[in-house]
């Protein structure tokens, strides 16, 4: 991966949260969190990188400040070699349409009073305001195919759509204006088991068709294993361990990881039992 | 077994053939459970009375609303009383004008008044509020505190004022009205905003790029309208009880215009001399439209988040 020039690099990203101490008093100073502490990596262009963490360890925040929805306290991004941090309003408009995103709720994600056709055409609407109404509604309905929901539920409200599909609607959204990157915010967990396997296979054969770049947030080892190329473990907002998916998984090297590896339960009682006791002499060691 | 191939493969084609199904929005899912709730189909029928009583009722009034029966002036208690053999089918007031042609055109003015003043409130109070929970922070703060020194202010006191400083006109009822209706408006508005806000749909309007003003436009308000109408069928018959209140203390519409309060003031005033009516058709169309639009705004609070019942 590391001949291909990086589509994204982020350099020492910072976030920083104010919060309010209780019954403060106006100038009292606020407590200030760290949630993201100088994150850097680079993500090449096909490529998925697996962001992996407890909750709270500030995988959601970072991908936030990447694209700019949360203001950060430092750190520069650059896309394709230019910086989105010092970028005006109408130049990361434009970006926009290259990086898009994938939410958590399927439903909550979905405006409850617009058709899926209206929801999927939305940012065709906002980035080429000039299209005709036809063209919008062909490319919805190509789109819903495929990524396999039939065009005849274009007029449909997303209440009458199961988990799976409307997480098959949001793609459809993120896929329309055909963009480069596509941040997965936890996609699947809020997904049956058997329905979180189609969804991540439907966004692996559009990333090899399309030659997408995916940004896989999710706290679920066993699904960033099967779907990333290399895997970045989060640990308080920090970076614990980056590299190859493979070695991440089969050779952790900081303690942090191994102890979320060994947290994945096994469906096989002999090595369910052997894993607890290694978790056991882990915790003890620690 | 017997198939038959003819048929099946029409109903395929009929299958195939079928275009877009038609999706039920959550509008729709509403109206069908508030037609199921009894006292609120019956409210608007009667409502719908009272509408069609007030635009049409001056073709089957008999006597005009300006012209006096010089015939009973003078002995209104004795002669006065509603009959259908003079025309008068509500009575007479103490002025020799037919009641019926009063009460419709009082009707007229105290429906507007509600209406128009319960539309303001509505799109001002509902932008009002979404603009400044949508946008946080500082503006929030000003636009709120803005709303706070308003309603600090005793409104009827404002409105009196107003009326007595730029005279008695209805127009001057609907400003002095229209100023404070959308106070409260604005606060609920604000409160679904804030918790609209933080939903993954915003956020993902926003990382598309979508413009504040459109996130407000198409995101916010479509998704505040259940609370709005439901608080604006509420706030109908608060508008005519504030109206009615002013024109009962007899700064309101001024004559030869009417409205409820100002026919129910008189109407009280001249109880006594035992014209009964003078009071009593009034009140009933009042209390009528009141618990009507009550009882709407319940089926529709019901039928629009069945959650809550």
């Amino acid at each position: 991966m590391s001949t291909k020039e990086p589509i994204l690099s982020v350099r020492d990203m910072r976030v920083e949260f104010k919060i309010k101490k209780q019954n403060a008093l106006p100038w009292h100073q606020p407590d200030i969190l760290r949630a993201v502490k100088g994150v850097s990596f680079d993500l090449a262009e096909g490529e998925t990188l697996g962001i992996v963490g407890e909750s709270g360890c500030g995988k959601s925040t970072l991908a936030r400040a990447i694209i700019r929805m949360i203001p950060s306290q430092g750190g520069e991004v650059f896309w394709q070699g230019r910086d989105l941090m010092k970028m005006n309003e109408k130049d990361l408009l434009g970006i926009r349409k290259e990086i898009q995103m994938i939410f958590q709720d399927p439903l909550a994600s979905l405006n409850p009073r617009l058709t899926a056709g209206q929801i999927i055409a939305e940012p065709l609407k906002t980035h080429h305001p000039n299209t005709s109404k036809d063209e919008v509604k062909k490319q919805v309905r190509e789109l819903m195919e495929k990524v396999g929901l039939s065009a005849r539920m274009i007029n449909r409200y997303p209440h009458e759509f199961s988990g799976g599909q409307c997480q098959r609607i949001g793609i459809a959204r993120a896929l329309i204006t055909n963009p480069k990157l596509i941040i997965c915010d936890e996609p699947v967990s809020a997904l049956d088991v058997s329905v979180q396997a189609q969804v991540v296979n439907l966004l692996m054969d559009l990333q090899k068709e399309l030659g997408l770049s995916l940004l896989f947030i999710a706290h679920d080892l066993s699904v960033v294993k099967h779907i990333s190329n290399r895997i970045m473990v989060l640990e308080f907002g920090d970076i614990a361990e980056i590299g190859e998916a493979h070695d991440v998984i089969h050779n952790p090297q900081s303690p942090y990881t191994k102890e979320l590896i060994n947290a994945v339960p096994i469906p096989d009682p002999i090595a369910e039992r052997k894993r607890i006791a290694e978790r056991r002499a882990l915790e003890a060691k620690a | 077994m017997m198939v038959d191939v003819q048929k099946m493969e029409q109903l395929a084609d009929n299958l195939a053939a079928q275009e877009e199904v038609v999706g039920r929005s959550l509008f729709a899912d509403a109206r069908r459970r508030f037609f199921k709730n009894k006292a609120a189909v019956v409210s608007l029928i009667l409502l719908c009375g009272v509408f069609l009583f007030s635009t049409f009722g001056h073709m089957i009034a008999v006597w005009s609303n300006e012209e006096i029966d010089w015939g009973i002036l003078g002995q209104i208690a004795e002669l006065g009383a509603p009959s259908i053999e003079n025309g008068h089918y509500f009575g007479a007031d103490e002025l020799g004008r037919d009641l019926f042609a009063r009460v419709v055109q009082g009707t007229q003015i105290s429906l507007m008044v509600g209406i128009i003043g319960a539309l303001i409130a509505v799109v001002v109070g509902t932008l009002y509020g979404a603009i400044a929970g949508y946008s946080g922070g500082k503006v929030d703060n000003v636009m709120m505190r803005i709303v706070d020194i308003l309603q600090s202010i005793p409104y009827m006191f404002v409105l009196i004022l107003l009326l007595v400083v730029f005279g008695r006109s209805i127009f001057m009822l609907f400003v002095g009205i229209g100023l404070i209706s959308w106070l409260d408006m604005s606060r609920i508005a604000r409160g679904q905003t804030l918790t609209l806000k933080n939903k993954e749909f915003v956020e993902a309007a926003i990382a598309t790029g979508v413009k504040p003003i459109t996130i407000i436009l198409r995101h916010i308000v479509p998704n505040l309208l259940g609370v709005v109408v439901v608080y604006s069928t509420l706030l109908v018959p608060q508008m005519i009880l504030t109206e009615s209140f002013i024109s009962f203390l007899g700064l309101g519409v001024q004559e030869p215009n009417t409205s409820w309060g100002a026919m129910i003031a008189e109407g009280a005033g001249t109880m006594q001399y035992g014209t009964l009516w003078q009071l009593a058709f009034p009140m009933f169309f009042f209390i009528i439209t009141l618990f009507s639009f009550f009882f709407i705004g319940d089926g529709l609070r019901d039928a629009l988040d069945p959650k809550d019942r």
